[in-house]
């Protein structure tokens, strides 16, 4: 019983495969997952629409939209029709051919990273062999489109956000690789599915995931920084910041672009949070054993989803980043931090089970954590403001 | 000889040629990054999935980057004057026709079972098998690009420093 | 340590969070216009003209001695003066307003019409949902528009309207006070006399349209016994009408009222 609702939708494409001669069925099934996924991420980020409004609001000691329909739910449609009437405006001297293909590319490509995802047991759409790296080539080609967009509005400020934010995505590209270059090293291959297989056993109700382990934890929570870089999400928002730059690269963009541009960036986001449980949470596995009742793709969009109101919470909390502290964070601190902490997943590997390699391995991160915090902390002054004239 | 083929070949050569024949130059290079992508589908049909994947990951979203900041920070956004057909075109026609010349028959001379290309078919080569050939046979030219590459960075650093000494 | 502060802030926003499910505090939003926040007594918008009793016309305090339109700063007041009298709350024969016209795009609520008006006719408003859709005339409130009863004082400035009350019964026993001591004067003091007794004879004959004032303040009269009331100077309305030498006088029987 819990295995056929596991493999619901599985069963359901082979059902309706089978109505088709035999030489349509695997078009057709790659036809119902596409489908599929673009019906279900949808809709899933016009519900993080709203449910980030209103986080954002609760944290701000406010109310957020609660107007259109229940608890304001509705409001992402409130925010389609209003997308789609709006007048789509082109600049004069914007080039156009160049203008128009921007967000096409870059919706095009974040939906393509969604193709390797392995939503549940047996449910991603394509396993690949190089599947981890067919979702990095994929949100590498992001960037040329958000140089695109900034770039055709013939607009200083979005020309000055394009470059800031493809500064910033090629920056923090090196660290998000490298700390899932430890998890592959781990793992033994770069098909998703075959790493969430590596991590979906249990030792008792415990999981084997690797966020567990002290090379993975480091690895997650430098996955994260990355991550939210590369999502242009705060606090690493300098392209996108309202008060910076207007909107940045997509000052010049107005109705359904504009939405595209942006459910573009939501998709992001959901994307990278898929790989970051796939890679380190254990994809569709179960917490504890006694838990695998439960069907696998309802735990991976739980996880997805906690991972999503992560997101929300941290732009709620922290201030914006400027631009050099930014890449210095990135260059002198994540960087070296991912180079370690590969060495140290080399190490956990090498030592052989027992509990010597967790102490071991936990001490060193530890140590380099803490010492280049400080290093990067050594030439700045903290504590209250003191002024020289104004006393 | 499939469709996907012919589609992908007449992208790769479309972007080529529009890479050297527009005017804008911001374009030349978006066609340049055409070019990249049917030429990483193309590796891709071949099944080699990690070579298309790299391409795409470094040319697409590097090297291609590389080029259009160098474009915008010189004054290579502007049209240029005198068109863009250079006055030397027979001497470069003769160089690309003798580039062209030296890796076909590289290519022909390597291919022997190319009359016959069904019978013998690829081999299907995946990310470990490249892995494992990187970290024991050709693990030299490996540490000498890795080499190259910290000398190339150390270069650009040393440059960027230079810079902030002569501003103060 | 690094990333201390950040685990702090998360924290803490968690907190803001979920508590603004729970408590008052964290959630300082109401839902406008279904409810509204409680505003402070001495919060105000826009001016008014106070009237005493129930007809505006006749209980208007303005008696269009324009003071405020010479002191308004943006000049937003237009008063055009009455050519005939009509008693005030003391019986006294006083100008009307004919024409009271008020800008309030131009207003700045400044309140120094409130301060320099020594009849206590004009005070501040509180009422802020004044938007119209007329851009010609919707914004200039003329004097039926300005006109509210002492009543809505009370209602909106309880403090301030139990105050001016309290001095204006004050200003009423004082000159009824002073009526009376020049009616009860000797009969050779006749021609000094005459002098304040040209009003005494209006003075019965107003007695009947003062009758409705007079009520108002004997209603204002149990709520003017705060310790800040009556005796204590109050610098902002000089008396109009009140003799210096008879003020220790008119204080005792002030008490008494």
């Amino acid at each position: 019983m819990a295995k056929t609702l596991d493999q619901i939708f599985v069963l359901l494409t082979h059902w309706i495969e089978s109505f088709f001669p035999p030489a349509w069925r695997a078009a057709i099934g790659v036809v119902i997952g596409v489908a599929a996924i673009v019906v279900v991420f949808a809709t899933l980020f016009a519900l993080t629409t709203v449910l980030e409004r209103k986080g954002l609001g609760r944290m701000q000691n406010r109310l957020g939209p609660n107007r259109v329909g229940p608890y304001g739910l509705f409001q992402p449609v409130a925010d389609g029709i209003k997308a789609l009437t709006k007048e789509d405006v082109v600049p004069f001297r914007a080039d156009a051919m160049v203008h128009f293909l921007a967000p096409l590319i870059f919706l095009c490509a974040v939906l393509m990273g969604f193709a390797v995802l392995p939503v549940g047991r047996n449910m991603e759409l394509v396993d690949m062999d190089a599947g981890l790296l067919f979702f990095f080539a994929m949100g590498a080609s992001t960037e040329l489109s958000v140089f695109m967009a900034g770039w055709s509005s013939r607009n200083k400020y979005s020309l000055l956000g394009a470059m800031r934010a493809v500064a910033q995505m090629i920056s923090y590209e090196v660290p998000l690789v490298l700390s899932s270059v430890a998890i592959v090293m781990v793992a033994g291959t770069l098909s998703l599915p075959r790493i969430v297989e590596a991590q979906a056993g249990y030792t008792g109700i415990w999981p084997h995931w690797y966020v567990f382990t002290p090379w993975g934890f480091a690895s997650f929570i430098l996955f994260g920084i990355a991550a939210f870089s590369e999502t242009n999400r705060s606090p690493f928002d300098l392209p996108e910041g309202e008060s910076e730059l207007v909107a940045g690269y997509f000052t010049e963009y107005s109705g359904f672009k504009f939405a595209i541009f942006f459910i573009a960036e939501y998709l992001g986001m959901f994307s990278i949070s898929g790989i970051a449980t796939t890679l380190f949470l254990g994809g569709w596995a179960a917490p504890f054993s006694f838990l695998t009742v439960i069907p696998s793709w309802l735990w991976f969009f739980a996880k997805v989803m906690m991972f999503i109101v992560i997101f929300i919470w941290v732009r709620g909390t922290l201030p914006r980043l400027r631009q050099d502290q930014l890449m210095n964070f990135a260059w002198k601190f994540v960087l070296p931090m991912t180079l370690l902490n590969l060495f140290v997943a080399a190490l956990w590997r090498f030592m052989g089970e027992g509990w010597l390699r967790w102490i071991v391995c936990s001490a060193i991160l530890l140590v380099a954590y803490v010492g280049a915090g400080r290093v990067q902390m050594r030439r700045k002054k903290f504590g209250p403001r003191s002024y020289r004239y104004a006393e | 000889m499939t469709v996907v083929f012919w589609i992908l070949a007449v992208i790769t050569v479309v972007g080529g040629v529009a890479a050297v024949t527009l005017k804008n130059t911001v374009h030349c290079a978006l066609a340049l990054t055409a070019a990249f992508a049917g030429l990483a589908f193309l590796f891709l049909q071949l099944d080699a999935q990690f070579v298309g994947f790299a391409q795409i990951l470094v040319y697409i979203g590097a090297v291609a980057i590389l080029v259009v900041f160098a474009i915008l920070l010189t004054r290579g956004s502007e049209k240029p004057e005198r068109g863009v057909f250079s006055r030397t075109w027979l001497a470069g026609l003769l160089i690309a026709a003798a580039v062209f010349a030296v890796l076909s028959w590289a290519v022909l001379s390597s291919a022997a079972a190319l009359p016959g290309a069904g019978e013998v078919p690829a081999p299907s080569v995946s990310v470990a098998q490249i892995g494992n050939a990187l970290m024991g046979r050709y693990v030299l030219p490996l540490e000498i690009l890795a080499l190259l590459l910290t000398a190339a960075m150390i270069g650009a650093v040393l440059v960027a420093l230079h810079e902030k000494g002569v501003r103060k | 340590m690094l990333g201390e502060g950040i685990l702090k802030g998360l924290k803490e926003t968690a907190r803001n969070a979920l508590g603004s499910f729970v408590s008052e505090e964290r959630l300082i939003t109401v839902e406008y216009p279904e409810k509204r926040h409680p505003l402070p007594e001495a919060n105000r918008n826009f001016p008014f003209l106070v009237f005493d009793g129930a007809d505006w016309q006749a209980g208007l305090r303005c008696v269009a001695c324009q003071i405020c339109e010479k002191e308004c700063p943006p000049k937003c007041i237009y008063i055009e003066k009455s050519k005939d009298k009509k008693p005030d709350y003391v019986g006294k024969q006083q100008f009307y307003p004919t024409r009271f016209d008020i800008d309030i795009s131009v207003c700045m609520s400044c309140q120094i019409c409130v301060e320099v008006c020594p009849f206590e006719a004009i005070k501040m408003d509180t009422e802020y949902e004044l938007a119209t859709t007329d851009r010609f005339g919707g914004l200039l409130h003329d004097r039926e528009k300005l006109a509210r009863s002492n009543e809505y004082y009370h209602q909106i400035h309880p403090t301030e309207a139990s105050e001016v009350d309290g001095r204006l019964a004050e200003e009423k026993s004082k000159a009824e006070a002073k009526a009376k001591a020049a009616a009860a004067a000797p009969k050779p003091a006749a021609p000094a006399a005459a002098a304040p007794a040209v009003p005494k004879p209006a003075a019965p004959a107003t007695a009947a349209p003062a009758g409705p004032a007079k009520t108002a303040s004997a209603q204002a009269g149990p709520e003017a016994k705060n310790p800040t009331g009556t005796p204590t100077p109050a610098a902002t309305a000089p008396p109009a009408q009140s003799n210096p030498a008879s003020s220790p006088q008119a204080e005792k029987e002030g008490d008494a009222s």
